[in-house]
Parts: structure tokens; sequence; C-alpha cells
């Protein structure tokens, strides 16, 4: 059986990859994705836990969270679009609104 | 004391008029105005003479007594220092003779008042003034306490305001009225102060308890100054606001300015009434005045003072109205000679002639100005005799009355005065020289002279001589309606014969009713009374004064302006320009006191205000915020980004440092040691089920090492052999996040 | 229960108008107005059968039970006349208002009662708690007031208010919160209420510390110079509803709160800093009566005015006896009626000008007779003639400060310790001087002289609804000044009941010993207080 550190090795790994990829990249749909995939490696963990404690509760906590970044993504897209319209820009370095 | 006379219907019949007039007067027309305001007064007055006649009748210390309206005015609990105030009345003898003159007097001015504004637009307001005025002064007269005086006092002074800028429209009328409500608050200043004194004093301000013995005692406590008492203080305080209401130096400056308003107001207001409040206020208060003759002395010096300097500013005026102004303010002077020197009856004689010529001139003047269209420079004027009749043989007798000649009222009351002052020499005056009572005479008879002097002057280049003015103003000129004359004509015989009420002793040994009259209500002070001849001396040289007076004003003047008036005036050009200027008095507070008062505020507003408080303070604050904001800011760059590695790192810290906290503060530990015994004790984390796991390692350094287990207590001992120095470590580790700190000490094994 | 209707009716209306569409602007402006008046009404039932020197119409509704804040409210002579002034100027104010306001009237409508809810309140609450609730509520309304329908410089103004009066209230809240921990350690309750939060004795730094804080607030509130700077630019940029209110109740609460609290709580910090705040009052009237002198701005001159009337008010309040106090009170009402009265004036110049420099003026007397009359009375009111507002509450200052030693149980008081009665009084009394030559000027500026600006020529006079703005103004004016014994009545024997329990409070501490200098004391207090945890100082 693979250990439950494998599984939160990769969660991490993936996380990471998530904060980078909102951190760094300017157009605003992949970091829509990176945070996406920060969401997902945190299932990743919660499952991974779940397997390893036996508790379903960790699996219902999953689906919560799977629910979460569905709606976050409808949101979140639609606000992109909306910004887009608006200012014809979908790089985030571009829209320093809370500055003013 | 008696109680039974409605006292309050004689200041409140003028209220009802005045408030009447001012709110719907410009509806009921002229007519019904006029009949209001008239009426108002002359009621006041039927009532006037009513209560004074039933007092003539009833004990010679009787006093009537009433209140404006029933209940407490203003009171404040205090223990025994309580302030309980009525809006009192009071009638004696003393404020019935200033009832009898401002409703007779008044009466008869409303009375020419109603020819006077006949063409004004703002004919019901001006008789809403002038009630108020009534009824202001009948209040200040009647008080029975002095801040109910105040309230006259006071509201005299508004109505002064109100009618000298009656013609609002210029703004000279307008700068008067304020100057002459300012200067009056500056004397309102003293008497406010003065007042106090009394009460921190006395408890009370009451006239009726002032009078008291009791009181008196404690007036004269003595008072920061060796040698002066409360009532040194209160009196020259109370002096102060009787210089500013009427006029003498140094606040007499308000006085000639006022003649802006209406020529009946300044006869009514600004030479009979309202100018002698300060007298009645002096004579009413005189327990607490002569308690210190220091105060009496100021009081006549300031009094001889006065009379003199404006009676030289007087000699070279050309308006007529100023020429009486200034007239005013002398004469006022010499009723204050009478009073300061504790002639009281002698100053309030003076205060009623003066009444009655000084009103009288001044409506003359008004019936000249009035024939004249509005002319008031009296070189203009001249040969007016035949075209004014009655005027002119009224404000003949006038001129007569004021410079004394006999039998004429002012010949009878500027003589008690001068009299008196000759003879101000008590024992008890030690403070004062004894020559100071001569001085103060001569002063007063040179003004006398003057008065004598000026006042012809004034008659010769109206009625003498030819006409100079615009002859198209002298074929206009006529005789004034009959409302207007009418007052004249009983003014002058009033001017002529008021004297017989004071007829001095060594005419008659039984005819000075008015003294008999005031004395209960005065209690005649230890009058001086000069040997006979001394008195037909003196009566001798003031009446030789004023013939030497008339003589030189004839000579310069009979016919006009004599040739000797330019070349005397071209020899004392310096003098001249001095006395037509008033001696630049007015400049001269304008330059030491309204001026740097003015820099003062601007300053106070412009550099304290604006720059030390507004901007280096408040403004200086925000700075240091503004500034740590500023800092702030480059942080806030409003891109998201840069906030998202601003939570990660602050994240990424925080649970580092959260994470490694146990452990960091785990591994300091303490050292027992006994000899070669050692336990070693690490702080740790207090030890149970919800702590933390940790495992600890202890380093002896002599190659011992411990190792404890999770949740163990953090305890080791160990055994050295042989002695040394020994490095100990201790080294606290979680599993959990693989963290550990360590610390690390030496210790000096000495074994036995 | 009448208590609880008058504070609470206005923010009712307010709740109402919010429901009312925003376009039936009349029904706004009536229903406003209604409701300032049916508070009017009600708060007049609260003066028959009351009895001055304890609490009336008293409220007492559990609010936060664990805490100990009780929903605590009443009225005694002191307050009484207060929350009439309030409840008077208010339908006064919304009537003034009716044309000079034309942008979101709603919302103005609005703030003006939440203003009303907040002022009552803080004038009736007796629970420190609720009084400080309220004392931030009515911060919030005059906020907006000057900041949405104020002048130009509006947002300056507003936020110099605010953060003004937030400085002193900070100070008050650490205060109240220190007296509350403080008096559960005495006794174990946890109570905000005044009465008891009074009986807490105190050490002298104690005393120092608080009454310190407490006195910054309200003295920021009065203004006492120098935290004075604030109001000039607040009363030029509030407006005409705004400056009245500002003027005629806000500036009160600074000397309210100096007699209700400041003073009772913690009398031995007063006799030490007593004279240092003499001083400072006699500062503002002498120098807020010559800058007044100096303005060209109608109404920055009303506004510094008040900073002279204010500092009589403070002085009235140092002297510490009857008469000095009493007088206070009544000065305190004769400004809020005078000093409403002339910006309501000015609001009327500006309505018909759009401008407040007295150089753009001059002559209107002549073409506004009515508003001449009205005017002048109110001037002539502040000036303080006799007979009418100004006059009885100045007379009685004076009168009081002039021996303010004297007082009825022979403490030596405020003015005792180094300082003069007589000469403060005399130089207060220059104010009297002063107060005729600034006002006067400006009067003669704007009314008088000839009317030879042509925008001058054809203004209007008082329509009739200006008229029923003045009258009741001009009314109280009078009746104040002529028959002040309605007013003293009630007022003097809460005065005496205050001043007696602070004697009583003064004497039976004899333990204290001395009373310590105060810049000695100053930095032990300032030490204490950073090291002091709640509940273990003294």
């Amino acid at each position: 059986m693979i250990p439950v550190s494998h599984f939160l090795a990769l969660g991490a790994v993936l996380f990471a990859i998530g904060v980078l990829g909102v951190v760094i990249r300017r157009n605003a749909i992949i970091v829509l994705m990176s945070i996406e995939l920060m969401l997902n490696a945190a299932n990743l963990t919660l499952l991974a836990f779940g397997r390893a404690r036996h508790d379903a509760h960790f699996h219902a906590l999953a689906f919560l969270v799977i629910a979460v970044a569905a709606a976050e993504a409808a949101v979140g897209l639609a606000i992109v679009v909306g910004i887009f319209r608006n200012r014809h820009a979908a790089n985030l370095d571009e829209l320093t609104l809370m500055k003013r | 004391m008696i109680d039974q006379f409605p006292l309050h219907w004689i200041p409140l019949f003028p209220l009802l008029g005045a408030a009447i007039n001012l709110l719907i007067g410009r509806r009921l027309g002229r007519t019904l105005a006029a009949l209001i305001g008239c009426g108002a007064v002359a009621a006041a007055m039927l009532l006037g003479w009513e209560a004074t006649w039933q007092l003539g009748h009833a004990a010679p210390s009787a006093t009537f007594t009433g209140a404006l309206f029933r209940g407490t005015w203003i009171h404040a609990s205090d223990g025994n220092y309580s302030l309980h105030l009525n809006a009192g009345l009071m009638l004696d003898r003393l404020s019935a003779v200033m009832v009898l003159v401002i409703t007779s007097v008044g009466f008869l001015i409303h009375l020419y008042s109603i020819a006077y504004m006949e063409a004004d637009a703002h004919f019901s307001r001006y008789f809403g003034y002038l009630n108020l005025f009534t009824g202001a002064m009948l209040i200040l007269v009647l008080g029975d306490s002095l801040p109910v005086t105040f309230i006259g006092w006071e509201g005299v002074g508004l109505c002064s305001y109100l009618l000298i800028g009656f013609w609002f429209d210029k703004e000279q009328n307008a700068s008067a009225g304020r100057k002459a409500f300012i200067v009056n608050r500056i004397g309102d200043f003293g008497f406010v102060l003065g007042m106090l004194l009394i009460f921190a004093a006395t408890s009370t301000l009451q006239y009726s308890d002032l009078s008291s013995a009791p009181a008196l005692a404690q007036l004269r406590r003595p008072l920061a100054i060796p040698g002066a008492s409360y009532a040194t203080f209160a009196a020259l305080l109370l002096f102060i606001g009787a210089t500013g209401k009427s006029a003498q130096l140094p606040l007499y400056v308000w006085l000639p300015d006022a003649m802006a308003g209406p020529t009946p107001v300044s006869a009514l207001i600004h030479a009979a009434t309202m100018v002698t409040a300060g007298v009645y206020m002096v004579a009413r208060l005189h327990g607490v005045i002569e308690i210190d003759p220091f105060a009496s002395g100021v009081i006549a010096s300031v009094g001889a003072a006065t009379a003199l300097l404006a009676a030289t500013i007087g000699v070279a005026q050309k308006p007529i109205k100023k020429i009486l102004a200034y007239s005013t303010v002398s004469q006022l002077g010499f009723m204050f000679i009478g009073v300061g020197t504790r002639a009281y009856t002698a100053g309030m004689f003076h205060l009623v002639t003066h009444a009655l010529f000084k009103a009288g001139l001044f409506l003359g003047a008004g019936s000249i100005m009035h024939a004249l269209g509005g002319l008031e420079d009296v070189t203009q004027m001249g040969g007016l005799k035949r075209k004014l009749p009655i005027t002119r043989w009224t404000f003949l007798i006038y001129c007569l009355a004021i410079a004394g000649i006999f039998p004429f009222s002012g010949f009878f009351s500027k003589d008690a005065i001068l009299a008196s002052a000759f003879g101000f020499d008590f024992p008890e005056l030690a403070i004062w020289p004894h020559w100071l009572g001569h001085a103060i005479y001569a002063a007063g008879v040179t003004a006398a002279l003057l008065t004598a002097f000026y006042m012809f002057r004034a008659y010769f280049l109206v009625f003498g001589g030819e006409f100079r003015g615009p002859p198209e103003v002298h074929a206009h000129a006529h005789e004034s309606p009959t409302a207007m004359t009418i007052p004249l004509v009983v003014l002058a015989v009033g001017a002529a014969g008021a004297g017989l009420l004071g007829v001095p002793e060594i005419f008659h040994p039984e005819m000075n009713h008015f003294e008999e009259w005031l004395s209960p209500a005065l209690f005649a002070p230890t009058l001086l009374h000069h040997s006979a001849a001394l008195e037909w001396g003196l009566m001798g040289l003031a009446t030789a004064v004023a013939l030497v007076g008339i003589s030189l004003a004839w000579w310069l003047y009979g016919r006009g302006p004599a040739p000797a008036v330019a070349t005397l005036a071209a020899r004392l050009r310096p003098l001249h320009r001095l006395v037509e200027n008033r001696y630049y008095l007015d400049e001269v507070y304008d330059l030491l006191i309204v001026r740097p008062l003015r820099a003062v505020a601007y300053v106070f507003w412009k550099v304290i205000d604006a720059l030390l408080i507004d901007l280096v303070l408040v403004r200086g604050l925000a700075l240091v915020v503004d500034l740590f904001g500023r800092m702030i800011r480059y942080v806030q760059n409003g891109d998201a980004q840069r906030y998202v590695v601003g939570v990660v790192l602050g994240i990424a810290v925080f649970a580092g440092l959260g994470a490694n906290w146990v452990a960091w503060r785990a591994a300091p530990f303490e050292v027992e040691m006994h000899g070669a015994e050692v336990t070693v004790r690490a702080h740790g984390a207090p030890v149970g089920a919800e702590t933390r796991p940790l495992k600890y390692q202890f380093d002896f350094g002599d190659g011992t090492i411990v190792k404890l287990p999770e949740r163990a207590v953090p305890i080791a001992s160990h055994h050295y052999q042989g002695n040394g120095t020994r490095r100990i470590t201790v080294t606290a580790y979680d599993p959990r996040w693989g963290t550990h700190s360590r610390e690390s000490r030496l210790v000096e094994v000495r074994t036995r | 229960m009448i208590l609880a209707l008058v504070t609470l009716l206005p923010i009712v209306g307010a709740l109402l108008l919010l429901l009312v569409p925003r376009e039936e602007v009349g029904l706004h402006r009536g229903l406003g107005f209604l409701f300032a008046l049916a508070t009017f009404v009600v708060s007049l039932l609260l003066v028959p059968g009351l009895k001055p020197a304890e609490w009336n119409a008293l409220v007492d509704w559990v609010w936060v039970a664990p805490l100990g804040i009780h929903f605590k409210l009443g009225v005694d002579g002191i307050s009484l006349f207060l929350v009439l002034l309030t409840t008077f100027l208010m339908p006064i104010v919304m009537l003034s208002a009716h044309q000079a306001i034309a942008r979101k009237v709603r919302e103005f409508y609005v703030a003006l009662l939440v203003l009303e809810t907040g002022m009552i309140g803080a004038f009736v609450a007796i629970d420190l708690f609720v009084f400080y609730v309220f004392w931030e509520v009515m911060l919030i309304p005059m906020y907006f007031l000057i900041g949405i329908w104020g002048g130009d410089r509006r947002l300056y103004a507003s936020i110099k208010f605010v953060l003004y009066t937030l400085v002193g209230s900070l100070a008050m809240v650490v205060a109240i919160l220190y007296l509350y921990v403080r008096h559960h350690e005495a006794t174990g309750l946890w109570t905000f209420d005044y009465d008891a939060l009074q009986k807490l004795v105190l050490s002298s730094r104690e005393q120092l510390a608080c009454f310190l804080a407490f006195a910054l607030a309200f003295c920021i509130k009065v203004p006492l110079f120098p935290l004075h700077t604030w109001l000039p630019d607040a009363h030029v940029e509030a407006p005409t509803a705004g400056s009245v209110i500002l003027a005629g109740v806000l500036l009160k609460f600074g000397t309210y709160g100096l007699l209700r609290f400041a003073i009772p709580m913690f009398p031995q910090a007063v006799v030490q800093c007593g004279p240092y705040i003499t001083w400072l009052a006699l500062i503002g009237i002498v120098y807020g009566s010559l800058v007044a002198w100096a303005q060209t701005d109608v109404k920055k001159l009303i506004a510094y005015s008040s900073v002279a009337h204010l500092g009589f008010v403070v002085l009235g309040l140092m002297a510490w006896n009857g008469r000095g106090v009493d007088g206070a009170m009544v000065q305190m009402l004769a400004h809020g009626i005078s000093t409403g009265g002339l910006f309501l004036a000015i609001g009327v110049l500006y309505e018909r000008r759009h401008t407040r420099r007295m150089e753009e003026f001059g002559g209107i007397a002549q073409v506004m007779p009515r508003f001449f009359a009205v005017f002048a009375i109110v001037m002539l009111a502040s000036v303080g003639l006799p007979g009418l507002s100004g006059f009885v509450g100045e007379f009685l200052i004076l009168l009081g400060s002039f021996d303010a030693w004297r007082t009825a149980k022979g403490h030596e008081l405020f003015f005792g310790t180094g300082s003069h009665p007589k000469l403060i009084a005399a130089i207060a009394a220059t104010g009297v001087i002063l107060s005729a030559v600034y006002l006067l000027t400006m009067f003669q500026k704007v009314m008088l002289g000839p009317n030879a600006n042509p925008k001058n020529r054809h203004l209007p006079d008082l329509s009739a609804r200006e008229l029923a703005v003045f009258a009741p103004i001009v009314v109280m004016a009078f009746w104040l000044g002529i028959y002040p014994a309605t007013f003293l009545d009630r007022i003097d024997p809460a005065v005496a009941h205050v001043i007696g329990q602070f004697h009583e409070k003064a004497t039976d501490r004899p333990e204290l010993g001395p009373t310590p200098r105060l810049l000695g004391t100053l930095s032990k207090a300032a030490a204490a207080a950073a090291t002091a945890k709640p509940g273990g100082g003294g």
C-alpha cells in the first residue's frame, strides 16, 4: 500500500504549482485554473487522510470542496468575462482597480 | 413704604406704545401712530404726576414700591450668598424728580416730533423707538435694584443706538450709532463690575438694603490697596459706567457723533434724559459713593475737567448741533461737579434745569434747521430774528438760562454747584489737597465763561446780522408749525422759571423747595454753608463772568463774525486747530486702542489659529499619519497577485513560526548540580494528553546521551566521572514537523 | 415611558421616512417636520410635576444582561431644558430647510431625525454605556449633514469634525470602561449605571486620569481654546440646519458633560485642574471675541462668537457655586436660542445671495424690514442685552465667578488655587464689550449703510414660512430674558443638589489627604495609567 506521505507530497507539489500559477501568471483564466489546481490539491490531501483513517468525513469535505470549486469557476469566469468586456483586458497586472 | 400705587404702569404704557408702533405701526397710518406714541407718554406723564402728588402728601421718606411683574426675576440658591432678584420698582422723591423730567420733557418732545418727522418714511418706527426709550428710561430710574436699573441702562443705550442710526442708509449715521453703543458698553463693563463688587461685599443689590448701616459697613472693608475699601472700587467702577452713559472724560467721544440722529432725539436722549442717567445713578448710590472721599474727588475732578474741555471745544464748532452737543457734555460735567462735591441736590437741580433749557435749545436748533432745509452750519446763517420770532425769543431765554443770568433757572442751579465746589474741603478729605475745591471752582467758572460765550456766539450767528447762506434757503425760511412752537414756549417758560424752585437761602430762607423735596431721599450730607458775604461774592463773580462771555460774543459776533474773529483765529492758529479738531481725541483713541486691538485680532486669527493650531498642530499630526500611510502605500499597489504573494508568504511564515514555536521554546533548560551529580530540566511544554509529543535528547558532553520518548517529562540525571568543563546540550525534537531546537551550556564539574 | 417615547420617536420617524419612496419630497418634508413637532409636544409632557433634583420619567430596561448594561434614561432639572432645547430647535430647523435642501431630501430628514434621537438620548442617558452609544450616534448624521449638504470644503470640515470628536470620545470610552471594571472590582457588580459609578471611591491619581479623559472629550466638544479650530470650519461648511443644530445643541454636550460627568465624578481632579480649565475658558472668551472681530465671513464670525460664549459657560461651571452653574445653564439655553437664530438669519441671507461675505452685503435693512427686526433681536440677544436671553446667563456667571471662593460650604474651590477670581471675572467681562464690538460691526456691514450692491436691491423680505421659523426663537429670546424664573425654578434645585453631592464627596474623603499639584501628578498618573491592569489600580 502506498503510504500516506506519498499522497501528501503529491498534494503539496500540486498546491505549490497552483500557488505559483496564481502568483506568476498574468492571464486571469490561467490564474483561475491555478486556483482549481490548489483546490484539487486540497482534495487529494483530504482523500489521502480519509483513506488512511477510514473516516468518511474527509470524503464529505472533498465533495464540498468540489462544489465550491465549481461555483468558484462559474463566478470567477463570469467576472473575468465581465471585466474583459468592460476593460478589454484579461491581464491581471492591468487591473489595479483596488489602488483607486 | 407704601404699596398702593400701580408703579409698573408708568414704564409699561410707553413700552406698550412701542410694541404697537413697532409691530403694526406701518398699517396704522401716521395719525394713529402719533396718537399712540404721544398718548402712551402722556399716560405715563399723568401717572407720574399723580404718583408724585401722592408722594408729596405722604411722609417725607415714603417710598412707593411695585414690580414690573409679579414673582422672581432671577434667582440662584447658594447658601448665604443666594441671589434673589425681583423686577422691582420703587418711587421715592429722587426717582419722582426723574420721572417728571422724563415724562414731561419727553411728552413735549414727542409732540414736537409729530411735526418734525412729518415727512419721514419711517414715522411709526420712530415713535416706536421713542416710546421704547421712554419706557427703558423709566425702568432705569424706577428700578429698585442695580440689575433692574441696568435693564433700563442698557435699554436706553439700545434706543440711543437705534435712534442715532435711525437714518441708517448713511454709513456715518450707522457708525455713529455703533460707536455710541460700544463706548457705552465700555462704561457698562465698569457698571457690571461695580455691581459684582457690591454684591461680593454685601450679598445684596437692592437700593433699600444698600443704604442700610450693615451693608455700608461691609462696603467699608479694605480691599487690595492699603486705604482702599470695597466702596472705593465699587464707586469708581460705577462711575466708569456713568462716564460712558453721561459722556464724561474719557468716554465722551460718542456724544458729539450721536448728533447724527433726528434732532428731537438729540433733545430727549442726548440732552435731557439718558445722558443724565449717570448723575442720577451717583445720586442714587450716594451712600456707597461717599464712603471714600477719594471717589467723590475723582468724580468732581473728572466733571470739572470735562466741563472745561468740552466748553473749549464748543467755542470753535460750526454745526449748531455740535455746539449744543459739546455744551451738553460740559453741562453734564457741571452736574458731576455737583454730585462729586456731595452737593447731590445741586447736581440734581442742574439736571432738571438743564433738561429744560437744553431740550429747548435742541428743539430750537431743530426748528432753525427745519426752517433752513437742514442747514446746520451757524456761520452760514444770520439775521433770522424776523423770520423765526418764536424760535428766536425762546432761544434767547434758553441761552440766558444756560449762561446763568439772574433770574433764569441756570443761574440758581449753576450757582449752587459752584458754591459747593468752592467749599469742597472736608476734614476727612485729607487724601485730596485742600485746594482741590478751589481748582474745581476755577475750572467751573472758566467753563461758565466759555458757556456764555459759545452759546451767545451761536445765538448771534444765527439770529444777528445778515443771512450769509444761500439766498434761496433764506427765502424759503419760515417759522415752524404750532406743534413745534408749543413745546418751545412751554420749555422756555420752564427754563425761565424753574430756578424759583431752588432759591438759595440768602435770598429767602424758605424758598429752596427743591432741596427740601430731595433731602429725605438724599439724607443731606453735611453741606457746607458759606458766609453770606462769600456767597454773594461767588454769585456776583459767576454773573460777571457770564456777562463778560456774552459781551465778548457780542463784540465778536454781534453783527455776524467781526474781522477780529479771523485775525484771532489766525494768530492762535495751532490752538484753534487743536480745539476745532476736538484735541484729536478720536484719532488718538483710534491709534492707541482700536487699531492695535484690530491688529491683535488679526494676528490671533492668522498666526495662532490658522498657522499654529491648524497648520502646525492639526495638519502636522495629519502629516505624520500621512507619511506613514505613504510608506505603507508602496505595498498596496492594487495588484492582486502581489497581495497573494504576501498572503502566501505570510501563511508560510506564520505556519513555520507556529510549527516551530513549541520546539523552539522547548529547549532552554536549567542545570542543578550536587557535586558530580547533575540534573538537567528542560522547560518543555506542559506535559499531558494535549501537549505536543516532543522527543528530547540530553547530551551530557562526556559521551553520555539520554534519549526520552514522546510525552515524557523532560528531565535527565547523570553522574560525572572526574572534574572538568563539560558541555551539556539539550535537543528538543518535534516528530510531527521534523523541527528541532537545541541549546547548550558549559558546566564546571568539581568533585571532592 | 414618556422619556423613551421622546428619545425614540425621531428614529421611528426616520425609519418610516425610509419606507416612503424617494421621490415624494413633499411627503418627506412634511413627515419629518411632523415627527419633530410631535417629539417637541411629547417632550413638553416632561415639564409638569418635574422634581428637579432627582430622576424623573425613569426608564430602566435591561439591555445586555450579562454585561450589566441597562437602557436607563432619566431627566432632571439639568437635562430637562437641554432636551427641550433640542426638541424645540428641531422642527424650526426642518422648517427652515424647506427650500435650502433640494438634493437627497429623504436622506437629509432621516439624518436630522437620527441626530435628534442621538442628542436627546445622550442628554437623558444615565447609563454610561448608553450615553456613549448615543454620543456616537449623533456623530454620524452630523458628519453626513456637513459632508453631503455642506459647502465647498465640506469634506475637509466634516472629517476634521469627526476626527476631533473621535479623539475625545475614544479617551472617554477608555475611562468609562476603566470605571466599569473598577466598579466590578470594588463591589462585584458589573454596571454602567451613572449613580453607581458616581459613588465609586477613586484614588486621586485615578481621578485625575479619568477626569482628563472625560474632560478631553467634553472640552473638544465645547470647544475650549485651543481645541476649537474644528468649529469654524464645521460651521462654515455645514448647511444652515447643521449649523443651527451644531451651535444650538451639539456644543452643549461639552458643557453638559462637564457638569453631569466630569466634575461630580472626579471632585479632587477638578480641584486640581480647575484653574487651568478656567484660564483656558478665559482665553477662549477674549481670544474668540477678538478673532470673531477679524472675520469677513459672517458664519465664521458667529462660530468664533460661540467659542467666546461657551467660554463663559465653562467659566460659570468652574466657579462651581449656585450662581455660576445656574448662569452656565441659562447661558447654554440662551446661546442655543440666540446663536441658533443668528445662523438661521445668515441662512436667510445665504439662500438669497449665495454668499456669506460681509462686503457683499450692506443696506439690507432697507429692502427687508421684517428681517431687520428679527436679525436685530437675535443679534442683541447674543450681545447680552438685558431683557433678552443673553443677559441673565452672563450676569449670573460673572456674579458667580467674581467671588468663586465663596461657596455654600466654605470650600476653597477652583479659583482659590492660586488665581484671582475678581481679576478673572473682570477679564471675562471684557467679553461683554467685545461681543458688542464684533456683532454690531457685522450687523452694520450687513444690514445698515447704503444699499450699494445692485444684487441687494430687490431681495424679497421674509416669507410667512420664514417668519414662522423665527417667531418661536424671538419669543424664547424674550422669555429667557424677561422671565427666566420659569427655567431657573427647575434648574436651580438640580444644580444645588449636584453641588451639594460634590461637596459631600469632596469632604467625606479625608484619607485621600491634601490635593496634589497638577503638573507633579500628571507624569505619575500617566505612568500609573500605562501600567494599570484593569482592576489593578488604586
